[in-house]
């Protein structure tokens, strides 16, 4: 299964996950918390400096990956060009594009194992709740395993419809999608209980 | 037990396929995303609290870095984007469209799971959606409210497909919709 994490390596791939997730979280609250004019450009130029520091690769691919972010920012410029406060709304904007950068830039730099493990450390406390940890680590490795293998389903199910209807796949294909992920899971609940069970 | 674990996992699972599939149009053409009819299913097939983990499990794939949003998005960034507010009411609105089929048994479940869609994958899901937006955009809740509501039509749209393929669901697999179980 394809992640999101770049195949550039960097510095921060070797950085221990939690330390980033936490050392995120208090940007994003700093972020959120600050206001001035010049503190978001200066954050905004450092976060490029970052996408930048690993070379012109990993910068276009962060670019590329905050593309997604225009249609808010074009709201944003509109609706304060409009109401004659720009300053304000570069701060937003600025803001917004800081923000979704830095988390992305984490998303980049770890691997999806030692992500896992993140998860794994947060959820062992939860065990005295009676959360079965071994549960939710199977759960993780079924939807990795059972998405591509629904999508080619899903895929399946609209080329028949193709093959038998001039008109193309609707809603229609959801509710044979949907029954053929419940006989998935059946399967795959008497396979668990046959082998021993959680 | 075992049971649980795969139908929470096949649903989440569910939800991210119904993302990959770029094929599926819902009526009109209108271009919106089946991952929040995925959402109302997974409460109206699997009931509250199942409903709400499956969703909250697709979450958690989607915050560590896997690509399963539609558009092929995913990873930490979403969760400070303006969309983040949408993605935190998920798990709430499977919860209480969930609770919604568990409790109001006296109906025909189209109605009861689409109203339920409804209640939980609109109403409750924009007030987190908005929120979310106007935290992110520096907006007033009502501003905010305006910039949303183009996708109302859309997801109504949604909750009446829930509605009547949790219906057929109950006649196809009766044992496995486990809201009325």
């Amino acid at each position: 299964m394809i992640s999101l994490t770049s195949p550039v390596e960097t510095w921060a791939h070797r950085w221990p996950a939690g330390a980033k997730l936490a050392g995120l979280c208090v940007a994003t609250m700093v972020l959120f918390a600050a206001d001035g004019l010049i503190f978001h450009a200066a954050t905004l130029f450092g976060c490029i400096a970052l996408y930048a520091l690993p070379g012109h690769v990993f910068l276009l691919a962060g670019l590329r990956r905050l593309f997604v972010l225009w249609p808010f920012l074009a709201v944003i410029f509109v609706w304060h060009v409009v109401t004659g406060t720009a300053i304000e709304g570069a701060v937003i904007a600025m803001r917004l594009i800081t923000a979704v950068g830095l988390a992305n830039l984490v998303t980049m730099t770890t691997k999806l194992s030692d992500m896992i493990d993140v998860v794994k450390w947060l959820a062992t406390p939860l065990r005295a709740f009676g959360l079965n940890t071994r549960a939710l680590e199977l759960s993780i490795a079924l939807v990795i395993r059972f998405t591509p293998a629904l999508a080619e389903k899903g895929g399946q199910l609209t080329q028949s419809w193709r093959a038998r209807s001039a008109k193309r796949a609707k809603w229609q294909i959801v509710m044979p999608f949907t029954v053929l992920a419940i006989d998935d899971a059946e399967h795959v609940a008497e396979a668990l209980k046959a082998r021993g069970g959680l | 037990m075992e049971r649980n674990v795969a139908m929470i996992a096949l649903f989440a699972a569910l939800i991210a396929a119904l993302g990959l599939i770029p094929k599926i149009t819902l009526a009109f053409g209108v271009p919106v995303t089946a991952q929040s009819l995925g959402v109302m299913l997974c409460g109206t097939v699997l009931g509250a609290r199942r409903g709400a983990l499956a969703v909250l499990l697709f979450l958690v794939l989607v915050a560590l870095g896997l690509p399963l949003l539609s558009g092929g998005r995913g990873g930490l960034g979403l969760f400070t984007s303006p969309s983040a507010g949408f993605l935190f009411g998920f798990p709430v609105a499977a919860f209480v469209t969930g609770l919604i089929v568990e409790k109001w048994r006296n109906g025909p479940l189209t109605i009861v799971a689409g109203v339920a869609s409804v209640i939980g994958g609109i109403v409750v899901l924009y007030i987190f959606g908005i929120v979310g937006m106007a935290v992110t955009l520096g907006k007033t809740i009502p501003e905010a409210t305006a910039l949303t509501t183009a996708f109302i039509p859309g997801d109504l749209l949604k909750a009446a497909i829930a509605g009547m393929v949790t219906s057929a669901l109950a006649k196809a697999r009766p044992q496995s919709v486990l809201s009325r179980a």
